[in-house]
């Protein structure tokens, strides 16, 4: 059986289901971030930050690996980790509570403190200007 | 008559080779024959294998999940729902049987009399390969450790 929709009517599913997809991209939770932080991102900033130890043991990059586009190893288990960077890891950044929960898990190991979200920000937007 | 020259077919086979395999410790055909927990594989397994449950005694999970926050010097902390159903299932799954009894020192496997025991001659020089920097990473050496099979056939010991 065929069921005949006006124009309109497709037309409205497709945007319905764009704004569907939409809801977990990488750059949706990049606004987020930068948005509570009231400020813009910095990708230059967030490469720094992801480099650099902060007064403790491990930095970023010591499980996620330095640029981020290949897998990374835990660093106390060897764990291999997939690469963080979105565009050479698809899921990456598309679930906002996932994300949420690795930065403060990870901020706590690295920073000794929760992230801010101008740090997130800027972490999601350089990693977001990684490349194939 | 040896059940293995009964067996026809090729699951029946290897049903019978995992059976008959020796084990990382008494009742190890019972570990390893727990389907894991999903959320034990999504959120425990992110950061290192899915140990079995029965490879720590019942005391040992439940202290290991009320401190994730301070897990092994990482802050593994997750929200209460999924520490509940993570808490309920591996001490429903852990290690009863007499070897596995004994809590081991800070709640570590690799702490455990009989993960030493089985793992004596090992040379020290091994544990500091690259690939394998660590007795938690099971899965350097034991080929099938991500399905819960430790047999000592089945382990490679990389260069």
């Amino acid at each position: 059986m065929v069921i005949s929709l006006p124009r309109g009517a497709f037309a409205a599913l497709a945007l319905s289901l764009a704004a569907t997809a939409q809801a977990g991209t990488p750059a949706e939770l990049a606004a987020a971030y930068a948005a509570q932080a009231g400020a813009p991102a910095s990708a230059e900033r967030g490469k720094a930050f992801f480099a650099t130890r902060h007064g403790r043991e491990w930095s970023c990059a010591s499980c996620h690996g330095a640029p981020p586009t290949d897998p990374g190893r835990h660093a106390a288990t060897g764990r291999s980790i997939a690469p963080l960077a979105p565009a050479f890891h698809p899921q990456r950044f598309t679930d906002a509570a996932k994300a949420d929960k690795w930065f403060r898990r990870n901020c706590n190991d690295v920073v000794g403190r929760e992230c801010t979200p101008g740090e997130k920000a800027d972490v999601l937007a350089w990693l977001m200007t990684l490349k194939p | 008559m040896d059940a293995r020259l009964t067996c026809r077919t090729a699951s029946g086979a290897i049903l019978v080779l995992l059976a008959a395999a020796p084990a990382w410790a008494e009742g190890d055909r019972r570990a390893a024959a727990v389907p894991l927990l999903p959320r034990y594989q999504t959120e425990c397994a992110a950061c290192h294998i899915a140990y079995p449950p029965g490879m720590l005694p019942p005391a040992s999970w439940e202290r290991l999940m009320r401190d994730l926050p301070r897990h092994f010097g990482t802050d593994a902390s997750l929200d209460a729902a999924a520490v509940g159903e993570l808490s309920q299932w591996l001490t429903a799954h852990a290690g009863t049987y007499r070897r596995v009894r004994e809590e081991p020192p800070q709640d570590r496997i690799t702490r455990s009399a009989w993960f030493q025991r089985k793992h004596d001659e090992v040379p020290a020089s091994t544990w500091k390969l690259p690939a394998v920097r660590s007795p938690a990473n099971c899965a350097a050496c034991h080929t099938t450790a991500e399905q819960g099979v430790f047999d000592e056939h089945r382990v490679r010991i990389p260069r």
